[in-house]
């Protein structure tokens, strides 16, 4: 495979302070948004602040955004695998009925299915 | 074998890697894909023979219904420790340490792969997980099944359950090291001219069965480690009693166990993929499609882990799921079985050793996988699930698949490694042996799934009986079919005749140095100009190529063997 | 194969080395995010179906010391930056400075970690035989550290969650299970980390990195940067689970 001649992408110090002021910033304002009651979205908005904190840690910090093609395959590949582990388990739990006492969402369609049809 | 086997004798080379340094301390601390590569030849082969010994005691109770030999707990530790031992221990370290560490370098052009020192590290990560395993045997062994299902294993088990667990984590980390150093080794250390699509499908084999492990075993690491802590802690998650969930566990173990048999099959097809070629001197039917179903196989094959859990209470619309995935993944397997029949189609074909175990494979991973949708159809399922039919099923995969593509490639390779030949009519004698007695083994068993002998069980209806005495006669002959290969292939190491640089001959690049190889593996780095399975513009082979584009290459007549 | 400077045997050139070493480690932690993953699942199923158990938990841990070990972790992910910065533009003091801050700034988190862990030691909150979770809320003599007006909210806390789940004890447990499994692993892949950082130091010091070679650096960094990232989604998911109440 031919080596690409690239020339090193130096990141200034400059961005950095820029990222770790913003990563610090949200970190406040993720434990701001823990104190409000959002109900179940309280998880959510706790989940999409790490991500954003955790993205901005990839491209800039570990300089993702400056990589090969290859190493933007790489990373999206361990995400994507980390989210079929993650939803494909949900999943079965989710489409079982009264599993453990536990009420998931599509349970209650099923169930409410069910006991309709009688 | 070529003509000039007649000639006069050929010589070993003066230097390889064999001799280049003497001593213990050389093959220890060696950091020679190739040394690596006969250091876990030993060991996966010493673990080949405990999980075999663990293989005849089951047979041999089973050879009476009533279990005269062994107790019922003994039996469970029987079943547990041939499990274990066979897949941790020789299945999944098997093709890809012993031969892909060998080969990968050698087929792509590399005077190694990219991390040597991590590739012995491997090694030793192996040693200490199978030491660990060990001393779970000798304290009576665990008798949990290899799945570690809990609560069993990790609450109520009154056995060894955790140095094996710890033992088999530890291994899990020689698995995913080996795969990282050949993903990184394909991508970055291919020689001039070596473009992806010029690669051997031994290497793209390699390459779909390192992203399978390097994406499912840490998963299956943190499980049985989580599963050892509450063996020893007492922590809760898998166990009822405290709130605990074993279903959770059958979920993270299958994520990876289910990948874990294309880890096992992948690199014997890759195998496959070279001996066909090879013995029927045509190129591979296909290239692109065989090597494209290699990475499908590796990504769907993570997509149905759920048709192990068909009976735990799952939903119809999850097990429709999962039942629809599972068909659609034996699709690039059956595309990689039309391709390398194809193959054949046209070709010159020649019945050497390592074609005489590709045939087997064809034949016995047809039966293996198509048994796999029975097994994947959910309203069978139900009648089939833990029977001897599953037993069957996959020992045809394992046996009739990954182990003749291990023994094939052995062979094929033996003269490369060793720069001797076995011998060939012994050689193809024990094939057969293998083959009738691996027929004899698990066809029966077949039937008993039918019939509806469970699996796991120490005791059965004595109508069963005559199918278990089959397969216990068959194992026996088995037996002597391992063992033949055993004795002559070491005997071969050491006084086979000569065999040059590339008796078959064969297209790999491996195939151009001198056999053994050098410790630097090439000289001068080579640049490729030619495709792969070429063997129409090779004529630097020595064959007979006539001039019409469709006329099979004339397979060269056999010397004095 | 032998080694000639920096160059290893195997390889052709050091842009390829570099390229192989980066590629290597992106690689391995792919297999991080699973190994993690792994034990995310559990804790996902388990807070799901124990939703009071582990808000109970959760409520137990110091809101303060998390956050400031979180704020610990990133500054210590902007001196790994600088560091690599500092070796890319050959500046041989700067390298050893904010190496020696990155690891700096580790300790300090591996002290208030102690200082964490040590806390739940003491309050019978570590998963095995003598936990449970309504010890310092029966014996507040024992349970010192927590002042008059803390004790009395978690008092109310409890009995709410109680009310809820008849099983409390028992599924705080898995709370505790899955905290000490994901900080401890946490804590573990940052004592490698820190290894790995003095090493670099010493190699630093010796003057092993420049313009033109700095690869170690780069790729510790990536491996430090990744054990912060993680510590990113464990911060909210263990601290903050129900803290509006």
């Amino acid at each position: 495979m031919a080596e690409h001649e690239h020339t090193e992408h130096i990141v200034s110090p400059g961005m950095y302070l820029t990222i770790i002021l913003t990563l610090l910033a949200l970190t406040g304002i993720t434990v701001f948004a823990a104190f409000v009651d959002l109900g179940r979205f309280n998880i959510v908005v706790a989940l999409l602040i790490a991500t954003v904190k955790a993205t901005l840690v990839v491209l800039i910090f570990m300089h993702a955004k400056y990589a090969p093609e290859r190493t933007k395959l790489v990373i999206v590949a361990g995400i994507f695998w980390l989210a079929l582990l993650l939803f494909m388990t949900l999943s079965d739990y989710a489409s079982r009925v009264d599993y453990r006492g536990v009420r998931y969402p599509m349970t209650q369609i099923i169930s409410h299915k069910i006991q309709q049809e009688g | 074998m070529r003509e000039q086997a007649t000639g006069p004798a050929l010589k070993l080379p003066e230097k390889h890697y064999l001799n280049a340094t003497y001593g213990i301390r050389s093959w220890l601390l060696t950091t020679d894909h190739k040394r690596i590569a006969l250091l876990y030849l030993a060991s996966v082969t010493f673990f080949f023979f405990v999980g075999g010994f663990f293989a005849m005691m089951i047979r041999l109770h089973l050879l009476t219904p009533n279990g005269y030999l062994l107790t019922p707990d003994q039996y469970n530790r029987m079943f547990t420790m041939h499990g274990v031992a066979m897949i941790f221990f020789f299945l999944i370290p098997s093709i890809p340490a012993v031969m892909g560490n060998f080969l990968i370098p050698l087929m792509i052009g590399a005077k190694d792969l990219a991390f040597p020192k991590i590739n012995l590290l491997s090694w030793y990560v192996y040693v200490v997980g199978g030491l660990f395993t060990l001393w779970s045997m000798i304290n009576g062994g665990l008798d949990t099944g290899w799945t570690f299902y809990t609560p069993l294993s990790t609450v109520y088990s009154n056995s060894a359950v955790a140095p094996a667990v710890v033992g088999v984590f530890i291994t899990g980390f020689s698995s995913i090291l080996t795969g990282l150093n050949f993903l990184v080794t394909v991508h970055t250390m291919r020689a001039p001219g070596m473009t992806w699509f010029r690669l051997p499908l031994f290497v793209w084999a390699h390459y779909a069965t390192s992203i399978v492990m390097i994406l499912g075993t840490p998963v299956v690491a943190i499980t049985l480690g989580l599963a050892a802590m509450e063996r020893v802690f007492g922590l809760g998650f898998f166990n009822p009693a405290m709130g605990g969930d074993p279903i959770l566990f059958q979920h993270l173990f299958w994520f990876y166990s289910h990948p874990a048999v294309y880890i096992m099959i992948l690199p014997a097809m890759g195998v496959i993929s070279e001996l066909i070629p090879t013995f029927a001197r045509k190129r591979l039917f296909g290239y692109h499609f065989v090597a494209a179903a290699s990475l499908a196989i590796a990504v769907i094959g993570f997509l149905v882990w759920t048709h192990h859990m068909f009976l735990t209470g799952q939903s119809t619309y999850a097990a429709v799921a999962f039942s629809f995935l599972t068909f659609i993944v034996a699709v690039p397997s059956a595309i990689k079985t039309f391709n390398w029949t194809a193959t054949l189609f046209g070709g010159s074909i020649s019945f050497d050793t390592p074609m005489l175990y590709a045939f087997g494979f064809l034949g016995l991973f047809l039966v293996g996988g198509l048994t796999g949708l029975f097994l994947g159809a959910l309203g069978v399922d139900i009648n089939i699930h833990d029977t001897y039919f599953v037993v069957a099923h996959f020992h045809y995969i394992m046996v009739g698949g990954a182990v003749m593509g291990y023994l094939g490639g052995l062979h094929f390779w033996w003269p490369k490694i060793t720069g001797r030949m076995y011998p060939e009519w012994l050689a193809r004698i024990a094939a057969f042996t293998l083959f009738i007695g691996f027929n004899f083994t698990f066809f029966p068993q077949f039937i008993l799934g039918i019939m509806g002998m469970p699996r796991r069980y120490h005791t059965y209806p004595p109508e069963f009986q005559i199918y278990n005495v089959m397969s216990t006669a068959g194992a026996s002959i088995l037996a002597v079919g391992y063992l033949l290969p055993m004795v002559y292939l070491t005997w071969a190491a050491f006084y086979g005749k000569v065999a040059g640089d590339n008796p078959w001959p064969a297209t790999g690049l491996e195939w151009k140095t001198q056999s053994p190889p050098l410790t630097e593996n090439f000289d001068v780095t080579p640049v490729v100009t030619w495709e792969a399975y070429d063997f129409h513009n090779r004529p630097d082979l020595g064959l007979d190529v006539p001039a019409g584009k469709g006329s099979p290459v004339v397979a060269p007549a056999h010397g004095d063997d | 194969m032998h080694r000639t400077g920096a160059l290893y045997g195997q390889f052709k050139t050091l842009e390829q080395q570099k390229d192989t070493a980066t590629l290597g480690m992106w690689i391995f932690l792919v297999t991080e995010v699973m190994f993690f993953g792994g034990i995310m699942l559990a804790y996902t199923i388990n807070r799901h179906t124990y939703f009071h158990a582990f808000a109970m938990g959760s409520n137990t841990l110091s809101l303060g010391l998390g956050g400031f070990n979180t704020v610990v972790l990133l500054a210590s992910s902007f001196t790994m930056a600088m560091a690599v910065w500092a070796s890319q533009t050959s500046k041989k003091g700067l390298i050893t400075l904010f190496l020696s801050l990155t690891i700096l700034l580790g300790f300090v988190f591996f002290g208030v970690k102690y200082v964490e862990y040590a806390q739940k030691f003491h309050h019978h909150l570590v998963p095995g035989k003598s936990f449970d979770i309504f010890y310092c809320v029966n014996n507040p003599a024992k349970c010192e550290d927590i002042d008059a007006a803390d004790m009395a909210k978690e008092k109310e806390e409890l009995e709410v969650a109680a009310k809820a789940d008849p099983d409390l004890n028992a599924h705080a447990q898995l709370y505790y299970s899955a905290y000490f499994g994901m900080t401890g692993l946490h804590a573990l892949h940052m004592v490698i980390g820190a290894g790995l950082l003095f090493w670099l130091l010493k190699e630093s010091v010796a003057g092993k990195f420049n313009a033109e070679w700095n690869n170690p650096v780069d790729i510790v960094g990536l491996y430090w940067h990744f054990v912060d990232i993680v510590w990113i989604y464990l911060f909210p998911l263990l601290y903050l689970i129900d803290r509006h109440k």
